[in-house]
């Protein structure tokens, strides 16, 4: 077959995945579940939540990338999902500024 | 007169009358009778708020608050806002306007996806039929917010009705703003740049950004609640290991946005007004076009100044605070450039002009009112007052309904193919500005002395302030009918429309009123810049020319 021109390219929709892709990313997918729920039983101590939230964005991503089809498609179509993922952080990080220096006024000793 | 005007567009085919009949109307995919099905739709809406808001009106105008009960009262606020905002305002200009002319600015068909876009009116159509019958099983009294815990331990069942209308409403705006993004991108005709897009579209490009990037969190705060009643996982009731202000952080995080989903598109169109009525292109274009994506990008930075008295911490207080202050930049921005147009300009005063300068005196109050709201000790004192009500309704009422009236004035006669009576239509402007401001400014001195807001009752030397602002209501009232009343009329009476009855630049004025169904007859080519009346006024001598040749023989 000759090289994709550059019209079929910018259609990434259009791209054919080989059907064992799929299946590979969905045992992958298998396999990272069934890895939370034993995590789950193991006491990791303060890695209790980077662990599970580490393998729930990969999983994630398995899922954007290739059952979405981003990685086949073109760049307008991944700057949309990056700022999707930015967009995602600055919710997060900003509301998180509130929680994290909650704690930082003093209380007046009589009030304690 | 008994008989219409005849004209000569009742023998062209066009739009309206390409297929006739409810199921031509129901199952269009036309992106310009899909723009009509909203504006009757949201006609619809805008009254039914507007009624909810005579009844409060008229309650404040007693101290004691005889008109309506106390849990009535509540619930006739909480429903003028929820019906206002996710029925009116959010898709008033970008689903009837940006429907409308958006593909037709960029020399297209249609929009990328018509039956997506049939499938959000439907979407927005089910969010409303589920809002109205949440209103008639007994109403919402949570506000239009749906703050917990009135949400969530102290509601009632129609809570999950009105939320899950919401919800619905937010997909019909994603897919609509998807929709706009796509056809931006990818059907512009030849030679139409991105520099040489009307500002109106770059601003509805930027609401639909705010559109597909917020909405979803509402729709997610609505699961989260569900989620919490249902399952009783602790998310935001503090009983189960939640936390209310969550609540707010996640609300405002779209809410907020949501503003500038309603005054972006208005702003968009007050460019196109400015150009056109000045006859001059826009002073610093490309600031102007920037602008918006500034604003759309500050506009999801900024939403803790809703909670700086809910408990947040003080220091997240300061951070939104500054950002806060950032947002009037851009907003600046676009109001300098707009005067300076003016400056040398050929000002005419036509209806839609009038308009525009009503928003660009309210507009300026309404922004330089929230900045006194974003000073976090100033905002102790005014928030939850009337001074709050009165500033947001300066710049949703004051500017985004006052951007749609101008709009909705600059382009009848392309949608109709009629003009509207001139007279009526000046005076109806003039009606609406005393008594918007009427209705309003009143409330920015109640809120000042002290007045909070959502209360039925009040002591009584706010009176004379109140029965001021009530007074300005049924003028404003009026103002509305008046509109609605010659649209109406001219759309059978209405003296025939030229193509550009205005001598405005833009593609959508090239095509004759009303458009054909696929919008030109050939594929436009753009060779000149935005807003270019000397390259209009050459093309307009050209054709002159020709048709002198013609007659000459």
């Amino acid at each position: 077959m000759s090289e994709p021109t550059h019209h079929e390219k910018s259609h990434g929709s259009q791209h054919i995945v080989p059907l064992k892709v799929y299946f590979a990313v969905f045992a992958a997918l298998m396999v990272l579940t069934a890895t939370t729920v034993c995590v789950a039983y193991v006491n990791l101590d303060w890695l209790n939540l980077p662990v599970a939230l580490a393998i729930a964005i990969t999983k994630a991503t398995l899922v954007i990338l290739f059952f979405m089809h981003v990685k086949y498609s073109g760049h307008m179509v991944k700057v949309y999902v990056v700022a999707g993922v930015l967009f995602l952080i600055i919710m997060i990080g900003i509301t998180l500024s509130d929680y994290m220096t909650r704690g930082w006024i003093s209380v007046p000793r009589g009030w304690q | 007169m008994s008989t219409s005007n005849p004209s000569p567009n009742d023998r062209r085919q066009h739009y309206l009358n390409a297929a006739y009949g409810l199921r031509s109307w129901l199952l269009t995919v036309d992106h310009k009778r899909i723009a009509l099905l909203y504006l009757g739709s949201i006609t619809f809406f805008f009254f039914i708020g507007g009624s909810f808001a005579v009844m409060i009106r008229m309650n404040l105008l007693t101290p004691d608050g005889s008109f309506l009960q106390a849990e009535t009262y509540n619930k006739f606020f909480t429903m003028h806002g929820l019906v206002m905002i996710f029925f009116f305002l959010i898709p008033s200009i970008p689903a009837v306007l940006g429907n409308f002319l958006i593909p037709m600015m960029v020399g297209a068909k249609d929009l990328a996806f018509p039956r997506l876009n049939l499938l959000s009116w439907y979407l927005y159509i089910i969010g409303g039929v589920m809002a109205l019958s949440a209103a008639a099983l007994g109403g919402v009294d949570t506000g239009w917010t749906f703050y917990t815990p009135y949400s969530s331990t102290y509601s009632n069942g129609n809570v999950v009705i009105m939320g899950v209308g919401a919800f619905v409403a937010g997909f019909s705006s994603i897919l609509t703003g998807l929709n706009f993004i796509v056809t931006i991108h990818k059907m512009r005709c030849p030679g139409l740049t991105w520099f040489r897009l009307p500002l109106f579209v770059w601003a509805m490009y930027a609401t639909s950004v705010i559109q597909i990037l917020g909405t979803p969190v509402i729709a997610i705060t609505l699961l989260l609640l569900a989620a919490e009643r249902i399952f009783h996982v602790g998310i935001f009731d503090p009983r189960i290991g939640g936390d209310p202000v969550l609540f707010q952080h996640f609300f405002w995080f779209y809410s907020h946005p949501a503003v500038y989903i309603m005054i972006l598109p208005a702003m968009g169109v007050i460019s196109e007004l400015v150009a056109t009525f000045s006859r001059k292109r826009i002073f610093g274009y490309n600031l102007v076009a920037f602008s918006s994506v500034a604003i759309a990008m500050l506009s999801f930075l900024v939403w803790g100044h809703h909670l700086f008295v809910s408990g947040q911490s003080i220091y997240a207080g300061l951070v939104f605070s500054v950002l806060s202050f950032m947002v009037a930049i851009p907003s600046a921005i676009k109001v300098f450039n707009w005067t300076a147009t003016f400056y040398r300009g050929s000002i005419s005063y036509d209806t839609p002009m009038m308009y525009c300068f009503g928003f660009i005196g309210l507009f300026t109050m309404g922004g330089v009112t929230g900045l006194l709201l974003a000073s976090l000790a100033v905002d102790v004192h005014l928030h939850d007052t009337y001074f709050v009500i009165a500033h947001f309704h300066y710049i949703m009422v004051g500017g985004a309904v006052m951007g749609y009236l101008g709009g909705m004035h600059f382009w009848w006669p392309k949608i109709t193919g009629r003009m509207y009576p001139e007279i009526w239509a000046r005076f109806a402007a003039v009606i609406i500005f005393v008594g918007f401001n009427l209705t309003f400014f009143p409330q920015f001195m109640l809120g000042y002395l002290g007045m909070p807001r959502r209360y039925h009752a009040y002591p009584a030397e706010f009176q004379v302030l109140n029965v001021m602002s009530t007074a300005g209501a049924s003028i404003l009232g009026l103002g509305y009918l008046i509109p609605m009343i010659y649209f109406i009329w001219s759309m059978r009476y209405g003296k025939p429309a030229p193509p550009n009855p205005w001598g405005a630049t833009g593609l959508e004025w090239r095509t004759p009123s009303p458009p054909p169904t696929e919008n030109f007859e050939e594929i436009p080519v753009v060779t000149e810049e935005a807003y270019d009346f000397e390259a209009l006024a050459r093309r307009d001598a050209a054709a002159l020319r020709n048709e002198g040749e013609l007659q000459n023989g």
